[in-house]
């Protein structure tokens, strides 16, 4: 025990919350300054799960740097090689059939059901209720059924080549997909009941863990997290890309700014989600995947390129810098959960903290795409 | 003065009453596993016995042989009291727990309140559980708990405090005895004593449900914030015997809310009484109790706070004063 | 309220050329993935970073370049704004033997984590930042792996 009369009339201690902690979901720690239950300070430490994605994207050709993609965002996997492949593409000038595109399209939707859904169930942990998150993974199960039958993965997709996707989608997967949104349709009323309408619940998250606009923007944190705080913000309007402008979709803003705003848009993403596919699976149109005669070994033109796509956390970017060559001179990942984690210091100061768990919830981290 | 009777008959009660609290201890959390599975479109335990039937026993065994763990900085005394202090009040308190009105250990005429002395202690064994720990989780566990089973005490006295008005008697068998000859007779309806009894019933069942420290009130363990709380060092035995408390609490809650308000023994259309009553109502209660834990998430802990300051209280003093005005103006 | 003007404030803001024009290039969106580069000397990336700041732009990156041949290091920031989607890329060089330039983080805190990682990444020293320690590198790393003269 210290005798330092300073120390004890401050008061305060150190607590380190992981990095094997129950509601860090990974190897993320955060070491709180703590004054009894209110946080004073809260230093996250990352990096536990760092693997130099950008360092093995210049030693080796484009192609060969597809499956690395599926291992940053591991919850929404399709994102991030959406992202490359768009980017690869970008730089050398290739174009993609329209069929491709639609199922590109198709399946990044159900990703992102997929991570919202199991988000859903995560953040419900994190409050304490542990019962929604196994009716999420009895849905999300459906849709990684769907999506290993034409990926052949359930959780690191490497599915998006240069060019178009690798596996055309049959009339099992068109129908599955169907039934699966008129299910998942017919489910959300009971998430809503369950959740959106439990007192305990609604108490825990209205008014809790408040990021303004302007935090979210200095700080850079996109995707729901910007869009809880009132922003309509979301790449696939601002930006389109892919087959985006085509389809009718609404982006979901809630301008309260708390755990709860962050919740409904991720819901309501779920339903336009749906949305986006049920139209994609009627536009689809007959056609190759592939684009005929893409080189075995790319070799984009000197320059650079940057191209971002709005993964199911925020806004996935990627820049290329080419030289020429087989590799890429540079590779950047911007991930979304890095900056929307990087708020969290100056955010849960003074919080509570349960009420910065909740908050810490609500960003829907995953820890190996904030590490790379 | 006791006969050598009397004692070999409470002695017998007493091996009897631990294997009861220990059997439902181990059958509750089968209960809770089974419920909880079949609350979340899983199965649960299937593979020890016909139906999971025999995974109690394998857990028991499993923690009887885990070793004790003692970390470094702990309090070694106080550390090991802590369990034992957790578990024995749990079983003594059902020594006054009446099944039927022939079939309890020591008819006693203040059980009632014997029962809260014994569960008072409970508090201090998780304090000095989650001090002697010496980690901050567990610490901060300790405190959680401290401040909210003095929180939820005060109206949950409140409301036995008007029950007892209303009965005039501490005595567990003849506030039941009072209640018998049907459901319109058990004081959950008495409405003629005090209207507000189904609410009061109500504030006791919540009450219950945050001494016992279940969620949605588990501020102690609150396993997404503060790992295992107070808990967070205990291995083994240990820790099963925290466990079996919890439990076995659970049971005297659920009994004692029986008896207060349910007619305990007592049939609710008036015919054959007996100790299976008793058991059906106890373990509705329990296995509400259970419902209540997987429907929701857990509350903040200034929240709890509230609701016991803010709302049981008040409403625990309004049944209170309403009850003494029924019983001068009603004679 | 928002900043307008940014553009000619930005364009005003910007390194010369030999011929004293502005290195200002208006990129076409479909092939770049933003509408406008803009390189800016090291010193003054501060004072492009306030300008977007006041435009509401959004902070997207902060990352490196080695540009071994040239014995140079790039300082690319993306930045977006969240209403329009213009999408700027800010750019700074600094010689390779000396990398060093100011850290926008007192303007945007964001660029706190982003300058820790590219600190991490290429050794890029960030004047005044408040705690430029190894973020996703181990602690105690003193190596710089993007750096393309790196041999682990």
């Amino acid at each position: 025990m210290s005798t330092d009369a300073q120390a004890i009339h401050h008061e305060s201690f150190i607590v380190n919350l992981g990095p094997q902690h129950p509601a860090t979901h990974g190897v993320l720690r955060i070491k709180l300054t703590m004054d009894g239950e209110y946080i004073l300070d809260a230093e996250p430490i990352i990096g536990y799960g760092h693997r130099m994605h950008e360092k093995m994207g210049e030693n080796r050709a484009y192609a060969k740097f597809l499956p690395n993609t599926g291992r940053m965002d591991y919850v929404a996997a399709l994102f991030n090689g959406h992202g490359y492949v768009c980017a690869v593409e970008r730089l050398a000038g290739l174009t993609v059939p329209e069929r491709a595109e639609y199922i590109r399209v198709i399946t990044c939707e159900l990703n992102r059901v997929a991570s919202h859904l199991l988000w859903l169930g995560a953040f419900l942990v994190d409050l304490g209720g542990f019962t929604p998150l196994l009716y999420c993974f009895d849905d999300r199960e459906k849709i990684l059924d769907l999506l290993e039958s034409v990926t052949g993965a359930r959780l690191t997709f490497c599915y998006f080549r240069f060019g178009g996707v690798c596996n055309d989608i049959d009339d099992t997967f068109v129908n599955g997909t169907r039934d699966f949104v008129k299910l998942l349709r017919s489910r959300m009323p009971l998430y809503h009941d369950f959740v959106s309408t439990n007192i305990i619940f609604r108490k825990r998250c209205e008014g809790i863990g408040l990021l303004s606009a302007d935090t979210c923007r200095r700080y850079g944190a996109t995707g729901p997290v910007l869009r809880g705080s009132g922003v309509a913000y979301d790449v696939r309007k601002q930006e389109p890309y892919s087959i985006y402008p085509k389809l009718d979709f609404k982006i979901p803003v809630y301008p309260e700014c708390d755990c709860m705003a962050r919740y409904r848009v991720r819901v309501d993403e779920i339903v336009e989600s749906l949305r986006i596919i049920e139209q994609a699976l009627d536009q689809l149109p007959a056609g190759p995947v592939m684009a005929p005669k893409v080189p075995k070994i790319l070799k984009p033109a000197k320059g650079d390129c940057y191209f971002n796509v709005e993964s199911a956390r925020g806004s996935f970017g990627i820049r290329i810098v080419s030289d020429g060559s087989e590799n890429a001179y540079r590779l950047k990942l911007r991930s979304p959960c890095f900056s929307n984690m990087s708020l969290f210091q100056e955010a849960s100061r003074g919080m509570l903290l349960a009420d910065a768990l909740a908050l810490l919830g609500s960003l829907d981290l995953v820890i190996p795409d904030m590490d790379r | 003065m006791y006969s050598l009777g009397d004692i070999v008959r409470l002695l017998l009660y007493l091996v009897g009453l631990i294997g009861f609290g220990a059997f439902n201890a181990a059958y509750l959390s089968l209960l809770e596993r089974k419920q909880s599975a079949w609350m979340q479109l899983r199965r649960g335990p299937t593979e020890v016995g016909p139906w999971g039937l025999i995974q109690p026993v394998a857990d028991g065994l499993k923690l009887l042989s885990k070793q004790i763990l003692l970390p470094r900085d702990v309090n070694v005394p106080l550390f090991l009291l802590a369990p034992i202090m957790v578990v024995v009040p749990a079983i003594v308190s059902l020594v006054t727990i009446p099944f039927s009105e022939t079939l309890v250990a020591h008819r006693y005429n203040l059980g009632l309140l014997m029962i809260f002395s014994f569960g008072a202690i409970n508090i201090f064994a998780l304090l000095i559980a989650g001090w002697a720990s010496a980690n901050k989780y567990a610490s901060i566990g300790a405190v959680r708990v401290v401040a909210q089973n003095i929180a939820y005490e005060v109206p949950m006295l409140l409301v036995v405090i008007a029950l007892v008005m209303v009965t005039s008697s501490f005595d567990l068998v003849e506030i039941v005895k009072q209640q018998g000859g049907g459901c319109w007779h058990w004081n959950l309806l008495k409405l003629g004593a005090n209207p507000m009894m189904p609410a009061s019933f109500l504030i006791f069942f919540i009450c219950m449900l945050a001494e016992t420290n279940r969620a949605p009130f588990d501020m102690v363990e609150a396993e997404s914030e503060l790992i295992a709380g107070a808990f967070t060092e205990y291995s083994g035995m240990g820790f099963g015997l925290f466990f079996i408390a919890e439990y076995v609490n659970i049971l005297i809650g659920c009994s004692l809310a029986t008896i207060l308000f349910l007619g305990g023994w007592d049939c609710p259309f008036g015919l054959f009484p007996g100790p299976h009553w008793f058991l059906i109502k106890m373990y509705a209660l329990c296995f509400t109790v259970v419902w209540v834990r997987w429907s929701f998430p857990r509350t903040q802990f200034y929240g709890l706070l509230n609701l016991s300051w803010k709302i049981l209280i008040p409403l625990a003093l309004v049944n209170l004063l309403l009850t003494a005005v029924m019983l001068k103006l009603v004679p | 309220m928002p900043d307008n003007d940014w553009k000619t404030r930005l364009v005003a803001c910007a390194a010369r050329d030999a011929a004293q024009q502005p290195l200002v290039t208006e990129t076409p969106h479909a092939t770049k993935g933003s509408v406008l580069e803009v390189t800016v000397p090291a010193a003054d990336v501060v004072a492009a970073a306030r300008i977007l700041d006041n435009a509401v732009f959004l902070i997207e990156a902060v990352t490196g370049v080695d540009w071994l041949a040239e014995q140079q290091m790039e300082l690319v920031y993306d930045f977006v704004q969240m209403q329009t989607g213009e999408r700027v890329t800010l750019r700074a060089r600094v010689p390779r033997e000396k990398p060093e330039l100011p850290t926008i983080s007192a303007v945007y805190p964001g660029a706190n984590w982003h300058e820790r990682e590219t600190h991490d990444f290429f050794g890029i020293v960030f004047s005044g930042h408040p705690n430029l320690t190894p973020l996703l590198l181990p602690e105690d790393a003193r190596f710089h792996p993007l750096r393309k003269d790196f041999a682990p």
